[in-house]
């Protein structure tokens, strides 16, 4: 059985194809199988294995590896609630505080209906906007309790839809590959690169030993 | 070979001590060889190195003065000042040390690596003494099963990276990898893929704390108690150098040593794990004599007298062709010397043998120009037509392996089925029967059949004359007669003179069978048996004057009554033998079958008497590798029950029949072989135990092997468990890490070269493949490291990982059949027998053909194999 869906298992393709060595394409892989399917479950990694000619557990150790790639379930939305310095001046550490509260799960809990992963965050660059949040990736700030509930509602009923695509969605758009450069030009490309390099320190050491 | 050495020399202070580097080394190797340790815990000689563990931190010398650079990952350079000892060195080791200890729990006492773990040692050396850490360590479950065989605490893990390296780069199983990040980091598999690889011992062995342990082993001994001597492995023919460890007369653990021309310290599994057979509770430990159905308990004394009074004690009072010999793969060279000196030089009968229709004949090895491991992985180009090497010699795998990646070779492959070769190789290509012949006739022509193989062979610079080509040579697929192989190894060598081959056959010992004259038509030294010396006539007074028996035509022999008594010594042909119906219809037949064996194995539970012979371990003796290296065994552990060796068993029963073999020891045994074998002039059982002996020494002897070298001796560290044996004072010699040179070709031999003393007596017969019948499929017929067999049988921890009887074909067969996957076929040989197999998908199998895994299922007159068919073909139907 394929896990990846007809278009995403071309796109996979065309993702191997970009580089010389097929395990280069290790990451950009792990993102397409969570834009698919919201984590990388283990037939995911499974098959990104099978495809990269590499063994499951080296897909799960880079996996595991990266906080943004997720092994195991999460939510549609992942709520990050940042308590950096800005934030916490701000308020941050209350705000996560409400936001487990609303939520009703733990640090690193999803809610039972599969909406909301909740975790803590360092500082996400938003510090003007402390104390701030950020939905899989998107960011929202400055919160107080209501903006927040405010901001779980929208999410809930599909108000934000346009800008906060579900979990493990990095970009609605798929940028077509660049032309793949063959490599037998690059190679050429290079050894012209380096015959002339070559040929100007030539000409250096010819013209440093004239002088002499 | 260069000729300026000092071109090849830096200068390097460590110290203030100037030493003689090699350019391009690494500073930790060349100060251990300057007699400077420098602690480590992640280096190890024969991985990349990642300098991940820092505790090799040293002062280098640098444009800006000394700083501190970890001395695994440094190459040495000309000048270069180092000081490893220092306060400032001294406070890094301190820091790493107590830094490692964070997480590390101090379960020392309850820990099977206490009393010779890395860390704890160089904790006691190097350490700070105390810890100021006070918060709580990091906790994981204690140990997880990540295979049958190894467990892993994560707990005790300082993630140096050796496992994790092993399995990737050495094994090619990277089925263990670090999982998560920083103080999250641990070493795991990937959900339900255990680290099943056929070398997962090896990361037990190598790692430097107790965070992998070996189920066989855990919490079985503590190493105060244990004594160690060091032995070669017969569990196949690589003959991987070994320590066995006992405790208590019960033998432990093995662990590999560094042999550089051998097994470089790996181990396979079934190696690794072996002794547990030898532990078994199950041995035979008393003669057996048949009473009706059963057994009884006899004395050897009586069982002796029995053999006396079956077996003509001269060639007057009896035929001695009714007489046969079947030898097995567990014997010493001074096993096999003693028994056919027993068979042809006492009672007279040439029907001696020790391939059991899976290996090849004697004096086609013989006549090939041989290859040493070291030729083939520095070969310009190997050929490989072989039975699939990870399954059959392991650790001869991970060399090819390692000379393929690193570039040393390019592999070609031909065969007729997937192999793990394949991906080591860059050209692969399937032939029939009738195309060897052509293949072997025009590799190296333009007109070749096989233009991918010629131009590989030739952009690697092959010669028209196979100048600098390494032939694989072994049973690539046994529905294949062994004559089809024999043929293409002859057509090859006459047409490529020059071409090396190195015998890939699994059965530990061949070569000292064929050396030492167990097969039909030679004696020991390879000699012909009409060309017999003169003191060998004297020495092997009976000597026959014509050519016996091999096993085939024993057991054909047998089936026309031609067969009065029959020797099974350490062989099982019931079992082993290609052809199982025919060897069980024939052993039926014979009037009198004795067995030599350590268990009553399928054949020996049927013989008419059982001798108990002593076990790998229990005997001390030689055996000779697959290249033709003579190794050491040692005996550790007194034989179990009233066992004996096989070379002493064959001494009583000469002396029963009034013969007299002439020796009372192993030692005496391999002084003869020396005498009377020119290819084993030379060698010595003092030699071989004070030279180069973890080497062994290669026959012919020659001027190398026979300089006493220091031997190498790797770090503590690689191997933790050998030297904490040494330090209680029980054994033997240590000494100092020193090069070794490798045996060269160019050195003047003084045996005699082992090739053409069978020259002309032997010539490529080729066969035509015969048509293959309606209704019938290829076979594709082979062997899996874990293949049933006794030794399996009786270890505990490797009998579940015994193959399944499974038959594999492509899909498209499997629709054609109408069978799908898990279904059952019924599979019939040529002769009608039949057998019922799961059937399982495996596009990797050509179309039209069915594999078969032998050793996998044992069926009462089912023989996918038909002895005496040049290529075997089944049919397969629904069931």
């Amino acid at each position: 059985m394929s896990f990846f869906n007809p278009e995403n298992l071309e796109k996979a393709q065309v993702l191997i194809g970009l580089y010389p060595d097929k395990r280069s394409a290790l990451i950009p892989l792990c993102h397409l199988a969570q834009g698919q399917h919201g984590h990388l479950s283990n037939e995911a990694m499974e098959q990104i294995a099978d495809l990269l000619e590499i063994q499951p557990a080296e897909v799960l150790g880079t996996a595991s590896f990266y906080d943004m790639l997720h092994t195991e379930e999460v939510g549609k939305y992942l709520v990050g609630v940042c308590t950096n310095v800005a934030c916490m001046l701000g308020g941050g550490i209350e705000l996560l505080e409400h936001a487990s509260d609303v939520l009703g799960v733990p640090l690193g809990g999803t809610t039972e209906d599969g909406m909301f992963t909740l975790e803590e965050v360092e500082c996400v660059a938003h510090c003007d906007k402390a104390p701030c949040a950020q939905v899989n990736y998107r960011f929202f700030g400055p919160l107080a309790n209501g903006d927040f509930d405010q901001l779980l509602d929208d999410l809930r009923n599909d108000r934000l839809s346009e800008s906060v695509p579900p979990h493990g969605v990095l970009s609605r758009v798929f940028r077509d590959a660049p032309a793949m450069v063959p490599l037998e030009i690059i190679h050429r490309e290079r050894r012209a690169m380096d015959d002339e390099k070559k040929a100007r320190q030539a000409a250096l050491n010819k013209d440093a030993g004239g002088n002499q | 070979m260069s000729t300026d050495v000092s071109q090849n020399l830096v200068t390097v202070s460590i110290d203030g001590k100037e030493i003689l580097a090699g350019k391009g080394e690494l500073l930790i190797a060349a100060a251990e060889k300057a007699g400077v340790f420098i602690p480590r815990f992640c280096y190890h000689n024969r991985l990349p190195q990642v300098g991940m563990c820092r505790m090799c931190l040293v002062e280098v010398k640098g444009p800006r003065g000394f700083s501190l650079q970890p001395a695994c990952y440094l190459p040495v350079a000309d000048g270069m000042e180092v000081v490893t000892e220092s306060e400032k060195v001294k406070k890094a080791q301190d820091g790493v040390l107590e830094y490692l200890l964070i997480n590390h729990p101090l379960d020392c006492p309850v820990c099977d690596k206490g009393g010779e773990c890395p860390l704890q040692d160089q904790t006691m050396a190097y350490g700070p003494g105390e810890s100021r850490f006070a918060e709580e360590k990091r906790h994981w479950e204690k140990p997880i099963a990540i295979s049958d065989l190894v467990l892993l605490d994560r707990e005790r893990c300082i993630q140096c990276d050796r496992c994790t390296r092993f399995a990737d780069v050495v094994a090619g199983d990277a089925l263990i990898e670090f999982v998560g990040r920083g103080d999250h980091t641990e070493i795991n598999v990937f959900p339900d893929r255990p680290f099943s690889s056929y070398f997962s011992g090896n990361t037990v062995q190598i790692c430097p704390v107790g965070a992998l342990t070996a189920v066989p082993y855990r919490f079985k001994a503590r190493p105060w108690d244990l004594s160690q001597v060091e032995s070669s492995c017969t569990t196949c023919s690589m003959g991987c150098r070994i320590m066995v460890q006992s405790s208590q007369n019960e033998l432990t653990r093995y662990l590999g040593l560094d042999a550089d021309s051998i097994n470089h310290g790996w181990l396979c599994d079934k190696g690794r794990f072996g002794h547990e057979a030898i532990n078994s509770s199950d041995r035979v430990t008393v003669p057996l004599v048949r009473k009706g159905d059963s057994f009884v308990e006899t004395t050897w004394a009586s069982a002796l007298e029995l053999i006396a009074s079956k077996v003509p004690s001269s060639r007057s009072a009896g035929d001695p062709d009714r007489i046969g010999f079947i030898l097995g793969s567990r014997l010493t060279n001074e096993d096999i010397y003693s028994w056919v000196k027993l068979a042809k030089g006492v009672i007279g009968s040439d029907s001696v043998d020790s391939q059991l229709g899976d290996g090849l004949k004697g004096e086609v090895i013989a006549s090939l120009r041989r290859a040493t491991i070291n030729d083939a992985v520095s070969a310009k180009a190997i050929l490989a037509f072989t039975g699939d090497i990870k399954e059959e010699i392991p650790v001869l795998f991970l060399r090819l392996r390692e000379a393929v990646k690193s570039g040393w070779t390019k592999m070609a492959t031909i065969g007729t089925h997937k192999s793990s070769l394949d991906k080591l190789s860059e050209v692969t290509a399937s032939v029939s029967v009738d195309q060897l012949q052509l293949l072997a006739r025009e590799l190296m022509r333009e007109s070749s059949r096989f233009p991918e193989i010629t131009k590989l062979f030739e952009n690697q610079g092959v010669g028209a004359d196979g100048d600098g080509l390494v032939v694989l040579l072994g049973r690539e697929n046994l529905a294949w007669d062994q004559s089809v192989v024999e043929a293409f190894a002859l057509e090859l060598s006459r047409a490529l003179p020059k071409a090396k081959f190195l015998v890939t056959i699994r059965n530990a010992n061949f070569a000292g069978s064929i050396d030492l004259g167990a097969v039909p038509r030679l004696l020991p030294g390879r000699l012909p048996l009409e060309s017999a010396s003169p003191m060998m006539r004297q020495k092997w007074a009976g000597l026959p004057d014509r050519a016996g028996r091999g096993v085939k035509e024993m057991l054909s022999a047998a089936l026309q009554g031609e067969l009065d008594v029959l020797f099974l010594v350490g062989s099982d042909p019931r079992e082993d033998y290609v052809d199982s119906v025919l060897a069980n219809s024939a052993l039926d037949t014979v009037g009198f079958v004795v067995s030599v064996d350590t268990f009553l194995s399928q054949s020996s539970a049927k013989a008419d008497l059982v001798l108990p012979a002593s076990s790998f371990a229990e005997k001390s003796g030689t055996t000779t590798n697959l290249e033709g290296r003579v190794l050491t065994l040692n005996q550790k552990v007194a034989p179990k029950g009233l066992c004996r060796p096989d070379w002493a068993i064959a001494c009583e029963i000469a002396l029963e029949l009034g013969g007299d073999l002439g020796f009372g020891s192993a030692a005496e045994v391999l002084d003869e072989i020396a005498e009377v074998s020119p290819l084993h002039w030379g060698l010595s059982w003092n030699r071989l135990e004070r030279s180069a002996a973890i080497e062994g020494m290669m026959i012919p002897v020659s001027a190398t092997s026979l300089s006493i070298r220091p031997r190498a001796m790797l770090d503590e560290i690689s191997t933790p468990g050998i030297a904490s044996v040494w330090d209680q004072g029980l054994a033997s010699s240590k000494t100092t890490y020193v090069e070794t040179s490798t045996n060269s070709e160019d050195d003047e031999p003084v045996g005699e070269p082992a090739t053409q003393t069978v020259a002309g007596m032997v010539e490529p017969i080729w066969r035509l493949a015969p048509v293959q019948p309606l209704g019938f499929m290829n076979l594709a017929y082979s062997r899996k490291l874990y293949s049933q067999g006794e030794h399996l049988r009786n270890s505990a921890h490797l009998v579940h990982l015994v193959v399944e009887a499974k038959c594999r074909v492509s899909g498209k067969t499997a629709e054609k059949l109408g069978v799908s996957s898990g279904g059952s076929v019924l599979i019939s040989d040529k002769a009608g027998g039949e057998g019922q197999f799961e059937l399982e998908i495996d596009d990797s199998v050509p179309n039209g053909t069915v594999e078969l895994v032998r050793g996998s299922f044992s069926i009462p007159g089912f023989s996918p194999v038909r002895s005496g068919e040049t290529v075997n073909y089944v049919k397969v139907e629904r069931a």
